[in-house]
Order: structure tokens, then C-alpha cells, then sequence
């Protein structure tokens, strides 16, 4: 070519300038854990679904659910939602309403009638499920999809366990449970109801079954030596309202006191209230501070005229009068008797205690480890007898319907290891999308929105459900407050903040890439990522 | 003419682009069809915020002008590291001359382009804030009262950084410079001098004045947009950040930029024909400190022998610049904070 006096080079792009050599740190897409994700005790993958919904892809959302967890419209309802409670959005404004997304999704697909996956091909394996509450219900579930076999037995006539028998149909509508247990049944689960186990051996051998797995929960509710005349009616929560959900209430009377101050206490009372109680009175020996039960729950419960003698004990209970000892606490927070008493009238006293499980079905195997009247398991939730797994109130468990599905999957896996004679391994924890690693510069303030309520005067009358669902509107609107902690929503911020244009936009999939011939390493794309989802890592030099 | 702000979506519309949002309120920059008006491979400083304002800014004029656009460069940073021979990174026409005629130059090439029927290809003038408010000022107040058809644009880091970061009438006061170094009763540039040419070009009554920063790209982009629809002479004025000569840490140059516009330090706005149309109000108000920390140039302002009183006259010209345009954050911002 013709040069120019004294040119000697041909002018060209600087892309011959491989920029990306001055690099010493090199930015990387990671995908962190999302705090809501790490403490759902099912183990859901919520940033992942939450991701779906918000382009309206309900079902794909509710697929991403499943995966995990296959009662969304009743953890929709019931779960005490740990997530929200670790939500990242609360450095923004409020926590993400997770909890009424999963409801609008689980309802969304009882609506539409989306089935859960298929069972997995066979393999011939047979396991034997003792009681078809949500550890139960999770666990042949998660065995379906494994391609094994499942016959699941319960003592009631219907399966949900406490589900059914302990949380009442103003929390959880029966037509809700029954969809959300026929759509498991429906992949082909053996069901085997009004059936007892009396003795897992002699039904694990009788039956052939290669593996066991007792989520027989904790049924029986706690007493404690209360004088009482023979004419005082007193009954334990758990049956009261086990008799309730078999439309076979007691009769209370007017007057009910439930001693106790437990989710368990305020169900019973809030019952009591819809039952006909004029006075539905809960005991509790400590004050509201130090009170187990969720602090929304205590709020629906006094809202519906539900009342609480705060520090006090029941002493005794004679002639329609309760005798209560008023307490204090001293400086350890913990509750003393104060020698002052006081009187009530009652017709009735419903003891909500707490439960224990019942373990007779153990009582001729020796080698299951049973300890602080639990099962004891390990991590892949089997017992000390090779093949009995155990799980949900059974096991040691904060004894929460979540967590309960959340050992029903966990067993699932570890049974399926179990009986393949491989390693049990849980899979890879990416490093926690902490508040620090976001950029909340890029979020716009959107405050979140709240479930309807049922009106005070007719919850006192009827098992209405109590709160509404969320409209499609509001579910996609608070879907979209999700910041999408640790994983790439496609902002195209690294795209753009590039001064290099070393970023590379693809689509689909894989979303971007980096092109490291030019990208210099400065960092800004990391900085910018408002969901923390670039890390920079030193350059190997 | 105010930015629609998208509240429904994660990150409204501050983010470069969105997933979620339709092809119209994505930005020019979160399309991978965008121009890239200046190519990979420039020499530019790690997290130079003058490499990214330029390609920002020309990316959107050319959308704005379908593609018929050509550029005019003073001598500078911008020039001297997309252009070292034989190699050159840009992908649009582009024209070098001096350091500072590049005003004079824009008019020559708009009338050439005239003259050959060619109105309808459009032309930016660009050079840093040395070539802008001191040796280029003449030919540009000059453009500015022809009112001759260029968008001149100023890339604005407060000083000559490509010689070594020398003071430039846009340097801030008490900043350190090569030449304005941290010594006697008021370290770094003084106080009371200086040159605001926003003010300065409002003065000339020309159609369109504008400042921006790399941090709000929405913002920047709009302005752009703006600005093409006017004939005359328009002038911009970016604020970007630089990492070498401000003694701040390469991954900051936006965070940077957002903060001058939090702590009013930096006003963004616009106006026409010499009158203010809009403000960018503060969002997250910010306190000067929070700013200056991050750059060497203020060191000397903090530490053991700190310069507090140096740094509440910095604070006292962002009240005054929050109290001259209007910036002081929304009410209804304030409100979510305090529930927050
Ligand atoms: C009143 C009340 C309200 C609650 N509210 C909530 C709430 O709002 N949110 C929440 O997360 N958790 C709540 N819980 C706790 C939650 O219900 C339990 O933690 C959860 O149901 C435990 O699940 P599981 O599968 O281990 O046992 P269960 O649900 O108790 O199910 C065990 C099943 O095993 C069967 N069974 C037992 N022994 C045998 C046997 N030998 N042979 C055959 N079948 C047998 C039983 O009939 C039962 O159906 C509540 C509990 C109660 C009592
Ligand atoms: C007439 C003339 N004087 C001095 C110079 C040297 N020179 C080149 S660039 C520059 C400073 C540029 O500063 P600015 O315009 O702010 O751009 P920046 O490099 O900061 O982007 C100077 C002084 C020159 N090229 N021509
Ligand atoms: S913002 Fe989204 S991803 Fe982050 S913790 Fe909350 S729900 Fe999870
Ligand atoms: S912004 Fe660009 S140059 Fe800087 S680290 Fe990220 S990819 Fe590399
Ligand atoms: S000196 Fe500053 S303006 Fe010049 S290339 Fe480096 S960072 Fe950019
Ligand atoms: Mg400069």
C-alpha cells in the first residue's frame, strides 16, 4: 500500500490494543444465596420463583416452587414465613410479602389445575410412610418424583395431619388441604387410611419394604396435675380441635379458658369464640413479650375479641371457678409465684400445653435412638436403623409445618441414597447475598402490599378464612419488589457502566459475558451490580 | 419536561435497562445494537468516567440523528486515548484539529455541511472542561452568540488531566492539583474563583443548556435527545469522574458522579433559552464528606490535622447550589425514608 512520507503503519481499530492485559483482578458472575432462600426451612428456591412471576410466568413460577415444596396454598396460609423475616428488602423499605406470592401462585394453580411432575421411573423400590401430615405428604412427594414407590398410612380418615385435625379451616380451608393432597396422591401414592402402625418391624418386614419413614408427628397433647372437681369439663387443645375439624365439637359453654400461650392457645380460643363463647379467656403464666406465639396471630386473636390474663397460673378448678396464682418475672425473665390469687369463672378449661409424640409404634426395636421423646436422625435424616428415617414433629424440629416438608424432602433424598447405596450429598451452598453486597441505589421505593381481612364481626361467627388473597395486580407488583439478592436479573447495569464495552449482552441463558481481552479490570461493573451478583477475584499474574 | 419514573419494577428506572420494561423506556446504552461510538481497545484509565460520559452521550445523539452525526474533538484525554496512531476507536466521523478551536471547528464542519445540502447530518463539538471553560471559551462564546447549529459538549473532570492534572477554572476549590498543591492557610485550588459555564452559556440565551452526570444515564441520555431537537447552538455539560487525577479508587467513578448530585455539589438541571425548565432533585441526600473521603485530591481536608472549616465552606456552596435551583428532595421521598 501507498504510505504517506514518513507513515509506516496502516491505521486501524483499537480493538488490535488488548486492553484487558493491564487487568490484576478480573470481575465474575456469581450467584450468591438470597437470605430468604437460606432460611426457608423447605428449602425453597424463592429469588428463583419470585424471578418467574415477575413477567407474569405464574406457572413457570409455580413449577420453580414445586421443585421444592408442593403445598404453596397452604404454606401460602400457614407458614410463619422465616424468609420475610430475613428479607434484604427491609434495607429498602419492608420486607418482600413472599408468603402471599406463594398463596397466589398455590391458588392460582388449584384454579387452573396444574398437576405436579410426573413420578420418576421406576425403580422398584418400595417405602413405607407412616402418617401423612406435611412430613409425610413431602417425603411421597419427593419419593414420587424418585421413580419410587410409596404407601402412605395413616391412623385418621383423612390425611394432613395437624393440618387437618389442629389448624382450623379459618387459617386453612379444608377445599384447599384436600386439592393440594390429591394433586401428591394423584402420582400414584398407595393411601392407606383409619390404619394404626402399631409395630414398625413386624409392617416394614410384612410388607417388604426397603426403607421406613415415621413423621407420625406429635399427637398427644400435654397434661399437667391440675385439681380439678368431676363435674369441671377440661380437655387438651389438640383433641378439642381435632373433634372440631371431625364437626364433633365439645360442648364448652359459654365461659373457656384455654391455658397456654402457644399459636396452639390462640387457635383453640379463637375456635372457642367461633363455637359460640361469649368469654374465650387465654392463662398465660409469662407477659406478651415472652409469649411463643406470632406476634400477627396474638393481633387477629384479641381483634376478634379473644382475652388474656397475662402472668398467671392455673392452680385449680372447681364449681365453674378457676383459681389463677398470679406471677412475676424475675431478673432472668423467668416467672414466679407471687402467693396472691385470683378467681375466674369458667365452664370450661382447655389446656394447650404443648405436645408429645407418641412413639408406642417403637416400643419393640431397640436400635432407633429415641431421646427428649423425639427420634433422633442425622443429617439425612435416618435413625440409628439402617433404612428408618424419621422427620416433621417426630424428630427434633422447631415443630412447624414448614419444617416438617422440609424433612419430608430431606428423608426423600436421603432415602433415595440410601437405597441406590451412594453418598448422600447436599447440594452446593453458594456464599449468603448479605445487605452489603447489594447496591440499593438502583431500587425504587415501592411499599409493600398487605392481604385483605376478613371483617371483625364475621370472624366471630363463622370459619370464614380469615385473610384474603392477594389480585394478580398486587401479586405481580410485589413480586417485582424482590431484589433479586446475589442472582443476575438482567438490569443491564454491567452493560452499560463498562467505560471499556467489555461486558457482552447475550440473551437468554447465559445473560452476559465478560470480554477479557479489553475488560481492565476498574471494578465499576461490581460496584454497580445493584443485586451483587459480580465478584471481582484476583488475577492469576 | 420531567422523566417518567417507573415504580413498579425493581429498579424503576434507574438501572440501565430492565427486562421488564418495553423497548421505549430502556435506555440506548442496554441495547446491544447501540453504536458504541468509541470501540474497546482506547487507553483510557481503568473506570475512566470521560471514556464512558462520551460514549454515552454519542450513542444517544446518534439514535437521536439516525446515524448521520460527526464529532469534533479539542485535545485532551478523549482525543489523545481513542486516537494514538495508527489506531483509532472511533466508530462514528471524527475530526481533531487543536486544543482550543474545536467550537470554531463544529461551526466550520455545520457549515460545510450546510453548504453541501447536508443539513440533515448533525455535528457535536466535545472537548474536557480545560478545552471548554479556558483556551476554547473564545471560539465558544463565539458559536454560542452565532448561534451556530453544533451540540457542544463538555466532559467535565475538573482539570487538565491528560498533562498531568494540572488546575483548569472548573477545578474545585480546595481540591489538590499539580498546580495547586496543599501548602499555606488554604491548601489545594482557591476559593472565589472559577468559571460555572452552564451559567455562563445560559447567558448567551442559546435554545438549549443542560448538565448531566455518568450516573444517571436515564437523565443524560433524555438531555441528549433533547438537545438534537433544538437547531442552534446546545450546549451539555457532563460531569465524569476521573480516577488518576481525583486520587479515587477505580470502581467509585459512578458512585462518585451519583454523589456530586446528592450533595448538591454538582446541580443538574436544564434550562432553555436561558431560562430553567427542570431540576434533578436529590434523592438520597448526602453530606460533602461523603463525597470528598473518597478522593486523595481532599485528603488533606480529614485526618489528625483535618480542614473542617475548609469542608463546611465546601458544604456551605452545596446548600447554596440545593437553595438556587430547588434541589432539596421531594417531600414525599423524605417521608418513606423517615418510615424506613
Ligand atoms: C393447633 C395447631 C396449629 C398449628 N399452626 C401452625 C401454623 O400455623 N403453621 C405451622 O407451620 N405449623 C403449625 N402447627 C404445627 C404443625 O401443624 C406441625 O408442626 C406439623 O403438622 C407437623 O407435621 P408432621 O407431618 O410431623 O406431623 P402431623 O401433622 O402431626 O401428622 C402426623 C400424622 O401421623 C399420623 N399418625 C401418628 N401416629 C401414627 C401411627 N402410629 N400410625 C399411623 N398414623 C399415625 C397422625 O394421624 C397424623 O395424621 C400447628 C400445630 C397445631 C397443633
Ligand atoms: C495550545 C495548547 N496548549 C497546551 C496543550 C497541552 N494540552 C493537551 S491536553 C491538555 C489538557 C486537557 O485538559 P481538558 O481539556 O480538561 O481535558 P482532559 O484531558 O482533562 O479530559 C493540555 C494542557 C495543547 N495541546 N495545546
Ligand atoms: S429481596 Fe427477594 S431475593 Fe432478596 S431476600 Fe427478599 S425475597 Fe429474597
Ligand atoms: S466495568 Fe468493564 S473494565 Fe471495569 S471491571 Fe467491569 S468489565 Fe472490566
Ligand atoms: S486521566 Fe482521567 S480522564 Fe484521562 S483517561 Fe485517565 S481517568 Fe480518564
Ligand atoms: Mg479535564
Amino acid at each position: 500500500m501507498e504510505r504517506p512520507f514518513a507513515i509506516t503503519l496502516d491505521v486501524g481499530t483499537s480493538r488490535a490494543n488488548h486492553t484487558g492485559s493491564w487487568r490484576v483482578e478480573r470481575p465474575v458472575y456469581v450467584d450468591r444465596l438470597p437470605p430468604c432462600n437460606d432460611a426457608c426451612p423447605a428449602g425453597e428456591n424463592i429469588q428463583g420463583w419470585l424471578y418467574e412471576a415477575e413477567s407474569g410466568g405464574y406457572e413457570a413460577a409455580w413449577r420453580k416452587l414445586v421443585e421444592n415444596n408442593p403445598l404453596p396454598a397452604i404454606m401460602g396460609r400457614v407458614c410463619f414465613h422465616p424468609c420475610e423475616s430475613a428479607c434484604n428488602r427491609v434495607q429498602v423499605d419492608e420486607a418482600v410479602g413472599i408468603n402471599a406470592v406463594e398463596r397466589f401462585l398455590g391458588d392460582t394453580a388449584i384454579e387452573h389445575g396444574w398437576s405436579l411432575p410426573p413420578a420418576g421411573p421406576d425403580t422398584g423400590k418400595r417405602v413405607l410412610v407412616v402418617g401423612a401430615g406435611p412430613a409425610g405428604l413431602g417425603a411421597a412427594y419427593h419419593l414420587r418424583l424418585l421413580g419410587h414407590q410409596v404407601r402412605l398410612v395413616d391412623s385418621s380418615p383423612k390425611l394432613g395431619g395437624m393440618l387437618r385435625y389442629g389448624i382450623p379451616a379459618y387459617r386453612l380451608p379444608r377445599a384447599i388441604l384436600d386439592a393440594e393432597i390429591a394433586r401428591i396422591t394423584d402420582m400414584g401414592v398407595e393411601v392407606i387410611v383409619n390404619h394404626t402402625v402399631h409395630d414398625i418391624d413386624v409392617e416394614r418386614h410384612e410388607g417388604g419394604f426397603d426403607a421406613v419413614f415415621l413423621a407420625v408427628g406429635a399427637q398427644l397433647g400435654k397434661r399437667v396435675n391440675i385439681p380439678a372437681g368431676d363435674s369441671s369439663k377440661v380437655i387438651d387443645a389438640v383433641s378439642f380441635l381435632h373433634q372440631v375439624a371431625d364437626e364433633d365439637p365439645p360442648m364448652l359453654g359459654r365461659r373457656v379458658v384455654v391455658y397456654g400461650g402457644g399459636d396452639t392457645a390462640l387457635d383453640a380460643a379463637r375456635t372457642a369464640r367461633r363455637l359460640g363463647a361469649t368469654d374465650a379467656v387465654i392463662v398465660y403464666r409469662r407477659n406478651r413479650d415472652k409469649m411463643p406465639a406470632h406476634a400477627e396471630e396474638v393481633e387477629q386473636a384479641l381483634g376478634e375479641g379473644v382475652t388474656v390474663r397475662w402472668l398467671s397460673t392455673v392452680e385449680r378448678f372447681e364449681h365453674e371457678r378457676l383459681v389463677l396464682e398470679k406471677m412475676r418475672l424475675n431478673a432472668d425473665g423467668f416467672p414466679e409465684p407471687t402467693g396472691e390469687y385470683e378467681e375466674l369463672d369458667a365452664d370450661s378449661l382447655v389446656l394447650a400445653l404443648g405436645q408429645d409424640t407418641d412413639l408406642s409404634l417403637l416400643e419393640g426395636n431397640d436400635n432407633v435412638e429415641v431421646r427428649d421423646g423425639v427420634v433422633q436422625v442425622a443429617t439425612t435424616m435416618m435413625t440409628n436403623e439402617g433404612g428408618v428415617f424419621a422427620g416433621g414433629d417426630a424428630a427434633p424440629s422447631d415443630r412447624t409445618a414448614t419444617v416438617a416438608v422440609g424433612h419430608g424432602k430431606r428423608a426423600a433424598r436421603g432415602i433415595d441414597a440410601y437405597l441406590r447405596n451412594v453418598d448422600f450429598v447436599s447440594g452446593d451452598r453458594h456464599d449468603l447475598a448479605t445487605a452489603d453486597h447489594l447496591n440499593t441505589w438502583y431500587y425504587a421505593d415501592a411499599p409493600r402490599t398487605e392481604r385483605p381481612e376478613l371483617e371483625r364481626i364475621r370472624r366471630q361467627t363463622n370459619f370464614e378464612e380469615v385473610i384474603g388473597g392477594l389480585t394478580e395486580e398486587n401479586a405481580l407488583f410485589e413480586a417485582r419488589r424482590c431484589l433479586s439478592c446475589g442472582n443476575c436479573f438482567e438490569c443491564d447495569n454491567c452493560f452499560g457502566v463498562c467505560p471499556d464495552n467489555a461486558v457482552i449482552k447475550l440473551g437468554g441463558e447465559v445473560k452476559y459475558e465478560f470480554n477479557y481481552d479489553f475488560c481492565k479490570g476498574c471494578g465499576i461493573c461490581v460496584r454497580e451490580c445493584p443485586c451483587g451478583a459480580i465478584e471481582m477475584i484476583p488475577e492469576l499474574i | 419536561m420531567s422523566e417518567q419514573r417507573v415504580h413498579f419494577y425493581q429498579v424503576g428506572s434507574f438501572a440501565v435497562g430492565n427486562r421488564l420494561l418495553s423497548a421505549d423506556d430502556r435506555t440506548v446504552q442496554s441495547s446491544p445494537h447501540r453504536t458504541n461510538s468509541i470501540d474497546s481497545g482506547h487507553r483510557a484509565c481503568q473506570g475512566c468516567g470521560e471514556a464512558l460520559g462520551a460514549r454515552y452521550a454519542l450513542d444517544a445523539a446518534m439514535r437521536a440523528t439516525n446515524g448521520q452525526l460527526l464529532a469534533v474533538n479539542a485535545t485532551g484525554c478523549l482525543e489523545v486515548f481513542s486516537t494514538p496512531y495508527p489506531e483509532t476507536s472511533w466508530r462514528i466521523p471524527w475530526l481533531h484539529s487543536l486544543f482550543g478551536n474545536a467550537p470554531a471547528v463544529a461551526t466550520g464542519v455545520a457549515a460545510a455541511m450546510r453548504v453541501k445540502g447536508r443539513s440533515d447530518v448533525r455535528v457535536v463539538g466535545q472537548a474536557g472542561d480545560g478545552g471548554t471553560v479556558d483556551i476554547g471559551f473564545g471560539t465558544l462564546s463565539g458559536m454560542f452568540e452565532r448561534n451556530d447549529d453544533v451540540l457542544f459538549i463538555c466532559y467535565d473532570n475538573e482539570g487538565y488531566m491528560n498533562t498531568g492534572v494540572q488546575r483548569s477554572a472548573a477545578t474545585p476549590p480546595a481540591a489538590r492539583t499539580a498546580t495547586t498543591d496543599v501548602v499555606g492557610a488554604e491548601p489545594g485550588n482557591s476559593f472565589g474563583q472559577g468559571k460555572d459555564l452552564p451559567r455562563i452559556a445560559m447567558a448567551h440565551d442559546i435554545p438549549y443548556v443542560a448538565t448531566a452526570t455518568v450516573a444517571d444515564l436515564h437523565d443524560l441520555e433524555r438531555k441528549v435527545e433533547r438537545a438534537m431537537s433544538f437547531r442552534g447552538a446546545r450546549y451539555l455539560h457532563v460531569f465524569v469522574p476521573c480516577p488518576l487525577g481525583w486520587g479515587s479508587a477505580t470502581n467509585e467513578t459512578i458512585h462518585l458522579a451519583r454523589l456530586a448530585k446528592e450533595t448538591g455539589l454538582f446541580p443538574v438541571f436544564e434550562a432553555e433559552h436561558g431560562v430553567v425548565t427542570n431540576v434533578s432533585r436529590i434523592r438520597r441526600l448526602a453530606p460533602v464528606e461523603e463525597y470528598l473521603k473518597l478522593q486523595r485530591r481532599y485528603a488533606h481536608l480529614f485526618g489528625a490535622k483535618g480542614r473542617p472549616d475548609i469542608v463546611a465552606r465546601l458544604q456551605a456552596i452545596a446548600d447554596a447550589n440545593i437553595a438556587r435551583y430547588g434541589l432539596a428532595p421531594e417531600r414525599d421521598e423524605l417521608d418513606n425514608r423517615e418510615d424506613a
